[in-house]
């Protein structure tokens, strides 16, 4: 009994303690319950959005850059398709066979093997390495009939940047390439869109304008296993290509400008003179910017670099050069403006002039004689210009020669390559050098030698802006939003209308005192390219559509020694390195002038047989695409 | 009580099979099945080794439960000190040529079967202490021999698993042994003691823990410290659970599961990819399943003449709660992770095995809950 009570004393307890559990149970399993519903229900959007973090992810494509356009609409900087070479290692069966295949199918070098090989070792196996960036259409096409054998490979399709106009633009728009790390992380929109294989500008336009031209990245979102690879494709998002961009350039003179200076080093501008329309901007020699595009080769990188000529320096914007007898209707304007000469004074020219025992000498040793303003620009006599410049003083002279242009950047913002120039005053020199002007620099100045540095394109403004009447113009290169059309320009420089307004910078315009003075210059220029003993004469247009007035220069590029004087070499006699650069600024047509333009060949002479022979075939051509351009001005227009 | 005796050797086999306890069995063959199609589901939505195997297991296991349900309990109680030898038995053999897995020794070959005697032990422990207080007398319950006698049966197995090493299995052997304590009578207020011993030396415990145990618990407090890392199996645990909402991504559309960000996901982690898949509703549902079934085995218990059958039926009752409890806190981010299986969900034969045989011990006490034991 004892046992028995025992016994049931102790299920009494067993079942005591058992309830106490039980209670607890239920508490413990009411809290779990209450864990998976704030997991589940509270937090579900939370743990939702993580979980779609984990399997989606998104692969950005290059984006599609944006076209320029010359002032017609034409593709300057366009986009191809081009066909590349993608191998996926994951569904390779052998991966050397391949190779052995591919390279004798593509001639692949066995550096690119290495390459390869590489590659290979440090991406994920179902990344895909590009084989060939660019292949050509009949190795893609052999590609695709091989392709049963190629296991493992995939021809892909893509875009690439395109030059249709190969080195006729190089200087203007500058290429696309691949970035370096530092362009990456110096602008914040390459890095939100850098995928591998996107290209960006590396020079000119196609570098400054970047960020108009990049567009944005297609997207593609796919989702992804833990390990990252690729399930499967959830959504494709199309990407915007980068905007369009319109030059004021017109295609067909830049091209003639690239005919015009072919094996010749130099370079041509053409402005409009009432916008400031840049209609040609080329340097020569130029190279062809397609070659960067997917990694130059160094034999043709040194080919390029070597090159005597310099291919890689744009000579236009950043060619410095002694603008020689271009600056004379800048002398005498600056002379004019200043009341130290009227049309009636006269120099002698005996072929030299003496000055502190120091000898200047005309280019003509046996002098012109008695000249006046008109006759010395005609036929260029440096001992009038002299004269002038000693009356008038260099500083004096800066002012003029500041105001229509000259030692300021041209364009400015858009080139950071483009140089300034140098027009020296005494202060200048003063401040730089140390010491003090001395009066045979103001002589040497006259005629655009000594100190003064010019850019072409600087003196192609400066003779827009004699053309158009004595008007600051403001040079660009590309469309705006709100162009001020020609007829408009012209029209409010000519009525005065401008100068109704109190605005300062309008005022500013005005670059002369008289008006007077300005025809006085246009006068000697027209002169000097049409009358007989002009220096360009031989280069005249007699119709008066197309005839146009100039002033040609030879710039020294080494001081002439007595000896070489005596001798007066013919221009192959001497060598390449001393020869004279060539120069030569006109507007056209003389009547209703349009156009200015600055040509100079490099080491090409004197520039009445070297550069103003160019001018008279470009002209012809400018001013005959005249209307067609005129056409074009109701064109559509994009914003920068 | 001879009387007794005969009248129960008297049960046929037809009025054996006609005595389990249906609703158990039922539920029992439903988280069977339910088991087979989340493995299913954990191979990617196709019939593969994990599927495979798990269903041969089952195909096993489950007669092997009717098969020990068949034997009397009386049975079960005189063998219970010798199972529970056998396994200690079993435990010194494997840690002594025990078959080494990512850094522990846990398992035995028996050419047929992997076998992880820990496992058994879960089982051995509840029947080994349910006859030591069945035959205890009540008076001698607390009595210090009785207490040291019972603590070195729960010590020993502990703390061969433990240096195995296997926290988890060795937390839930020591935790079914002390139930049976508790439900035996030891007085609360030396549970208290112990418990707040435990709290006090819990900073020297944790000293003896090997780096990678600290780490767990490291995480376990901040799962963001590292989530690549040791953080990363709860982090992607709770996104996998959360996400699934009220109703669940739906069969086989778990995607945390099938792009393989779940780890472990047949064994430890199973409720995670079942939560994913099924959602809030699944999951009280399974939970209610395991409810139902925890619940019948303590109505068996509390049917049960002898107190044999009574102790284990609670204690087993207890067992698997305290199983489901440690992996779903585990799951749910509530609790470090310790290795520690869901019964029959989880992948892992000798879980499953000894989950059947307690299973079968309490059908067998359902049968039987008229016999007395001495």
């Amino acid at each position: 009994m004892i046992k028995y009570n025992s016994g049931i004393r102790k299920t009494d307890v067993i079942n005591r303690r058992m309830f106490i559990i039980g209670a607890a149970k239920v508490i413990i399993f009411t809290g779990i319950v209450a864990r998976l519903f704030s997991l589940q229900i509270n937090e579900n959007k939370k743990y939702l959005t993580l979980s779609d973090k984990n399997r989606i992810r998104e692969w950005k494509l290059p984006p599609t850059r944006g076209n320029i356009v010359d002032y017609f609409g034409n593709v300057i900087a366009g986009n191809l398709k081009v066909y590349q070479l993608h191998i996926i290692p994951e569904q390779v069966e052998n991966f050397n066979y391949l190779l052995v295949r591919l390279k004798n199918l593509l001639n692949l070098s066995d550096i690119k093997i290495a390459r390869i090989n590489k590659l290979k070792a440090e991406l994920k196996p179902w990344d895909s390495i590009i084989v060939s960036e660019n292949l050509s259409w009949s190795q893609f096409v052999k590609i695709n009939n091989y392709l049963y054998d190629l296991v493992g490979v995939k021809p892909v399709m893509t875009i690439s940047r395109n030059y249709p106009f190969k080195d006729v633009y190089t200087h203007v728009l500058g290429y696309v390439s691949q970035p370096n790390e530092k362009e990456i992380l110096d602008n914040q929109i390459i890095q939100e869109r850098f995928v591998p294989g996107m290209k960006i500008g590396k020079l000119g336009l196609e570098k400054r304008l970047e960020n108009h031209l990049i567009g944005t990245n297609a997207i593609q979102r796919y989702e992804v296993n833990a390990y990252g690879k690729r399930i499967n494709q959830l959504e494709h998002q199309k990407g915007q290509q980068g905007s369009k961009i319109r030059l004021t350039v017109d295609t067909e003179i830049q091209k003639a400008c690239a005919e015009l200076l072919n094996e010749k080093a130099g370079s041509i501008s053409v402005m409009d003179i009432y916008t400031g329309d840049i209609i040609a901007m080329y340097s020569s020699p130029s190279y062809d910017p397609n070659l960067f595009l997917f990694g130059i080769s160094q034999d043709e990188w040194q080919l390029i670099r070597n090159n005597p000529l310099k291919p890689l320096i744009n000579k236009t914007l950043s060619g410095l050069y002694s603008p020689g007898s271009t600056i004379k209707p800048i002398v005498a304007l600056s002379a004019l403006e200043n009341n130290v000469i009227d049309t009636k004074f006269k120099v002698k020219c005996t072929g030299k002039m003496e000055l502190y025992g120091q000898t200047f000498h005309c280019w003509k040793e046996k002098g012109h004689g008695w000249v006046s303003l008109k006759n010395a620009m005609k036929q260029s006599c440096d001992t009038y210009f002299y004269e002038v410049a000693r009356l008038l003083g260099v500083d004096r002279l800066n002012i003029t020669a500041e105001k229509f242009g000259l030692g300021k950047k041209v364009l400015g913002k858009y080139f950071d390559i483009e140089k300034k120039g140098l027009f020296p005053n005494t202060k200048w020199k003063k401040n730089n050098l140390g010491r003090g002007w001395v009066l045979g620099e103001t002589l040497i100045t006259g005629i655009g030698q000594g100190y003064i540095q010019s850019t072409p394109l600087q003196l192609c403004m400066m003779t827009a802006q004699i053309a158009n009447g004595g008007y600051a113009i403001k040079p660009k290169i590309i469309v705006d939003s709100n162009p001020v059309s020609y007829e408009d320009a012209k029209q409010s420089m000519e009525s005065g209308l401008l100068f109704d307004s109190n605005s300062e910078s309008l005022l500013d315009k005005k670059l002369f005192k008289d008006k007077k003075n300005i025809k006085i210059i246009q006068e000697a220029m027209f002169s000097s390219t049409n009358e007989r003993f002009g220096t360009s004469y031989k280069s005249r247009i007699d119709d008066p559509k197309y005839q146009f007035a100039g002033k040609t220069g030879t710039a020294q590029v080494k001081r002439i020694s007595k000896r070489e004087r005596e001798l007066d070499l013919e221009l192959e006699q001497i060598p390449y390195k001393d020869r004279d650069h060539a120069l030569y600024v006109a507007y056209g047509p003389y009547i209703n002038p349009r156009y200015a333009l600055s040509i100079i060949v490099e080491h090409g002479g004197s520039g009445s047989k070297a550069a103003a022979p160019i001018a008279k075939k470009l002209f012809k051509l400018i001013i005959d695409r005249h209307d067609l351009r005129d056409q074009q001005s109701n064109f559509e227009r994009i914003t920068i | 009580m001879f009387q007794h005796d005969r009248l129960n050797n008297e049960i046929t086999f037809f009025q054996k099979i006609k005595n389990l306890d249906y609703i158990l069995l039922i539920s029992v063959i439903l988280l069977s099945v339910l088991s087979v199609f989340v493995m299913y589901s954990t191979d990617g939505g196709d019939i593969l080794f994990h599927t495979k195997n798990h269903f041969v297991k089952l195909v096993v296991f489950f007669p092997l439960m009717i098969f020990v349900a068949l034997f009397n309990i009386k049975f079960w109680h005189n063998f219970s000190y010798l199972i529970y030898l056998v396994v200690i038995l079993l435990l010194v053999w494997v840690s002594f040529f025990g078959i080494k897995s990512s850094g522990s020794q846990r398992w035995m070959d028996v050419y047929f079967f992997v076998l992880q005697p820990s496992e058994l032990m879960k089982i051995a422990i509840i029947m080994c202490l349910a006859k030591y207080y069945h035959r205890l007398k009540i008076e001698n319950v607390n009595s210090y021999t009785s207490i040291t006698i019972v603590l070195s049966i729960i010590l020993i197995p502990t703390i061969f698993v433990v240096s195995q090493p296997d926290l988890g299995t060795s937390i839930l052997i020591a935790l079914s042994g002390l139930i049976i304590l508790w439900l035996g009578g030891v007085k609360i207020k030396y549970f208290i003691y112990s418990f707040i011993t435990f709290l006090i030396s819990l900073p020297f415990i944790i000293s003896f823990l090997k780096p990678y145990q600290k780490l767990r618990i490291l995480t376990f407090l901040d799962p963001d410290r590292d989530p690549l890392g040791a953080g990363y199996q709860i982090i992607q645990s709770k996104i996998a659970i959360g996400s699934g909402g009220l109703d669940g991504k739906g069969f086989l559309k778990g995607t945390q599961s099938y792009l393989d960000f779940l780890p472990e996901k047949h064994t430890d982690f199973i409720f995670t990819l079942f939560s994913e898949e099924f959602g809030f509703i699944g999951s009280v549902g399974l939970l209610i399943l395991y409810s139902i079934i925890i619940f019948r085995i303590i109505r068996i218990g509390s049917i049960s003449r002898s107190n044999f059958a009574r102790l284990f039926c609670f204690g087993y009752a207890f067992a698997i709660f305290i199983y489901i409890v440690v992996n779903l806190s585990m799951v749910l981010g509530l609790l470090p992770i310790v290795g520690s299986p869901l019964p029959i969900m989880s992948y892992g034969g000798s879980s499953m095995l000894a989950t059947m045989i307690g299973f079968g011990i309490v059908l067998s006490a359902k049968i039987n809950h008229k016999q007395m034991i001495a």
